[in-house]
């Protein structure tokens, strides 16, 4: 039990230093390249300073916050499906989200408004609902693990393809903005924005984290869950909601984000060796946070001064994760989804 | 009597709201083993499905303790009831430990955190499943026998009061099967559990249960302790079997005999016979057997599977008219066994059979391993070489 112990504080020592180092660095890094020692003395500059206090810190601090928020979201949908590559993403409700923010921004601009956080991260709610809710419909008819994943790929298309007909044929020059988020990106993320997306998702997480003893049980399988004293239909709703509002959040203020549902709370699992909840929500936050952190500083630096949308990023270390997540799967027996 | 811990009234089970079994009406009291049989497809799961609360129920009500299940919170359900069903369960990256200690979720508090009182109840509750060296193996990795013991340690560290079962002893080989019921009575004694089982093996049925519900078509067809179950007949009907014969007695199963006019005799007797009967009817032999008193324990397989059986009344020396009898049958065979070696005063006419076919040159050596008439001859079993191919 002890050596147990041991581990989990050693991996998140080892995750807490990985999460300094990167914000640190991200901070620094850039156009204007700081080292981290000139850090303290830019600060001191007012040009400096305004880079580091108004550009860099709520975008680095937003790519830690929403890339927490994504993993702990990917977690809680694989627990709710007993699928390991479960994910907002994979599984169309961040593309759900993305259709009903261009929506609802579309909509605002063109009547000369502009869209409050608030409102895209409702309309952010609402898309990921409707997504959830074909997810549901569809896993009680496929019962199939690669099947359900496949749906989802599917809905996240159709929900893509409706968006760019939309962003193509919407006019205003503010469209640009637009299309700019379409593709995920956390730049021009204000103090603001920071502070309300740390509302819902610190708020989240704490919800998330109470519910990691249910949590723990629904891993053993409804039939056990539900004798061991959960209340299953409320649980399911509870989870569902969770994780619809996290990945909301992300979607609203940085677009769809790919792979780091899946990829980051695999890893973290892999780390710790175990899926305790009450070890792996407060650990897949972080691992989420490292995650989008590392994938955030190589799209802004590698090829510097173009940037890369977030998601390729992800995609590309995310990606090869699932496919090997698919296939190692083979040999055991085949996944299903929770009916 | 005891008083009833668990009882259904004119409950009605199925799915969709669609009633499979009607009126089921159930009585268990703590300390008694009840266990439902009956084909497969009858509905004995659906039954124990709607008891734990997985299914809604169709009509009626299950009380436990007296009390109404629907108007329980699942956690006072939790702390009285717990379950082992056959849904195969895939938890990532447990270890055993961990999967017995999700039994101690009623107990523990918001964080589910256990504290050393509870650490303790897994480890007895792995040591009383003789699983205490699986508790670091991670559970994905054990075999079918394994796991459904530390299933069973997860049920128990739950200290219910009712255990509910699945078909618990399904894919586990004959040393594990009597390993679990074994466990499973000891527990029943020791802390006065009520257990309420699926089997699909008649034979453990027979043996371990107190109270026997026999599930059929749309309703509990009949129930009581097994001495009034286990007819011979009885279970025929249920299982709807035509072929084949049920024995009663030792709740074994004999195949169908071979019909026709006897071509081999078999003087048989004590156990000798037994396998000699068993091989003639795999190989399509159609024989008579004798003379065998009704106690011998060759004569209830000989009834099953010989298509004439020459018999005596119990107890009693073998007579005249049953030599007579035996003489006459054994006279139109062609060829006669003697798989006997042990004659003595009650079966000596066996001897005066076995000398006349001597003589008639009909004997064919059945060839045992080292003489010996061992009354239950395993061994012969082993023997690949037929009794008949000399012919």
């Amino acid at each position: 039990m002890r050596k147990v112990w041991i581990r989990y504080t050693a991996c998140f020592v080892l995750l807490a230093v990985l999460l300094a180092v990167l914000l640190v660095w991200n901070v620094s890094a850039g156009s204007v390249d700081f080292t981290a020692s000139e850090l303290l003395a830019a600060l001191a500059n007012p040009l400096d300073a305004g880079i580091i206090w108004g550009i860099r810190l709520p975008r680095v601090l937003a790519a830690a916050i929403l890339g927490g928020a994504l993993a702990v979201s990917g977690f809680l949908l694989q627990t709710f499906f007993a699928n390991p590559i479960a994910g907002p993403f994979v599984l169309g409700i961040s593309s759900g989200a993305k259709l009903t923010v261009s929506l609802v921004m579309i909509f605002l601009l063109s009547r000369g408004g502009t869209a409050g956080s608030m409102t895209l991260i409702a309309g952010a709610f609402a898309g990921s609902m409707l997504s959830m809710g074909f997810i549901l419909l569809l896993s009680r008819r496929v019962k199939q693990m690669s099947m359900l994943v496949i749906s989802g790929v599917m809905i996240g298309y159709i929900c893509s393809a409706v968006t760019d007909f939309l962003v193509t044929f919407a006019d205003d020059s503010n469209i640009v903005n637009l299309h700019n988020w379409s593709m995920g990106s956390f730049s021009g993320t204000s103090w603001d924005n920071v502070k309300l997306m740390s509302w819902v998702v610190f708020i989240s997480l704490g919800l998330a984290f109470l519910l990691s003893k249910p949590i723990g049980a629904y891993q053993m399988g409804e039939v056990y869950a539900r004798n061991m004293g959960v209340n299953i239909k409320r649980f399911r709703v509870e989870l569902i909601l969770l994780s619809s509002i996290l990945s909301a959040c992300v979607t609203a203020f940085a677009g769809p984000i790919s792979f780091v549902g899946i990829a980051a709370p695999h890893l973290i699992k892999g780390l710790f060796r175990t899926a305790k909840p009450i070890v792996i929500i407060p650990a897949c936050f972080l691992g989420g946070a490292v995650f989008c952190l590392g994938c955030d500083l190589i799209a802004r630096t590698v090829f510097a001064p173009t940037e890369l949308n977030i998601s390729s990023v992800t995609a590309v270390f995310g990606a090869p994760i699932v496919i090997y997540l698919m296939a190692s799967r083979k040999s055991g027996p085949a996944g299903r989804a929770s009916s | 009597m005891r008083e009833v811990y668990l009882h259904t009234q004119d409950l009605s089970v199925g799915y969709n709201g669609r009633p499979l079994i009607r009126e089921i009406r159930l009585e268990l009291a703590r300390g008694q083993i009840m266990t439902l049989i009956g084909p497969n497809g009858a509905g004995k799961s659906t039954i124990l499905k709607s008891i734990i609360r997985q299914l809604e129920l169709v009509g009626g009500a299950v009380y436990l303790d007296g009390r109404d299940m629907a108007k329980l919170s699942e956690h006072d359900v939790s702390r009285r009831m717990s379950v082992l069903m056959t849904s195969h369960i895939h938890p990532e990256l447990m270890t055993c430990e961990d999967v017995v200690a999700t039994g101690r979720y009623p107990y523990t508090g918001r964080l589910g955190i256990l504290n050393r009182e509870d650490r303790e109840k897994v480890a007895q509750c792995l040591a009383l499943v003789h699983a205490s060296d699986l508790a670091e193996r991670d559970f994905s990795r054990i075999s079918d026998g394994q796991r459904q013991r530390v299933l069973l340690a997860r049920a128990l560290c739950q200290e219910p009061e009712v255990l509910v079962l699945d078909e618990p002893t399904s894919f586990l080989d004959i040393r594990h099967k009597l390993e679990l019921l074994a466990i499973l009575k000891d527990m029943v004694r020791s802390r006065n559990l009520a257990v309420v089982m699926s089997l699909h093996e008649l034979d453990l049925a027979q043996k371990i249960s107190d109270y026997v519900v026999c599930v059929h078509g749309d309703a509990i067809e009949r129930q009581g302790p097994p001495e009034e179950i286990f007819t011979a007949d009885y279970m025929m009907e249920l299982y709807g079997a035509a072929r084949g014969s049920y024995n009663a007695l030792f709740g074994s199963l004999e195949l169908e005999a071979v019909r026709g006019e006897p071509a081999v005799f078999v003087i048989g007797g004590g156990g000798a016979g037994i396998p000699v009967y068993r091989q003639l009817q795999r190989q399509g032999v159609p024989f008579a057997a004798g003379v065998l008193q009704e106690n011998d324990v060759d004569y209830p397989v000989a009834a099953a599977l010989a298509s004439k059986v020459v018999g005596e009344k119990s107890f009693r020396p073998i007579g005249e008219e049953a030599f007579r009898q035996a003489a006459a049958v054994m006279e139109r065979c062609e060829t006669v066994l003697c798989p006997l070696t042990d004659f003595g005063p009650v079966n000596e006419k066996n001897r005066l059979l076995r000398k006349m076919a001597e003589e008639a040159g009909k004997l064919k050596e059945t060839r045992r391993p080292e003489g010996g008439a061992s009354p239950f001859p395993v061994s012969v079993h082993g023997q690949t070489a037929s009794f008949l191919t000399e012919n």
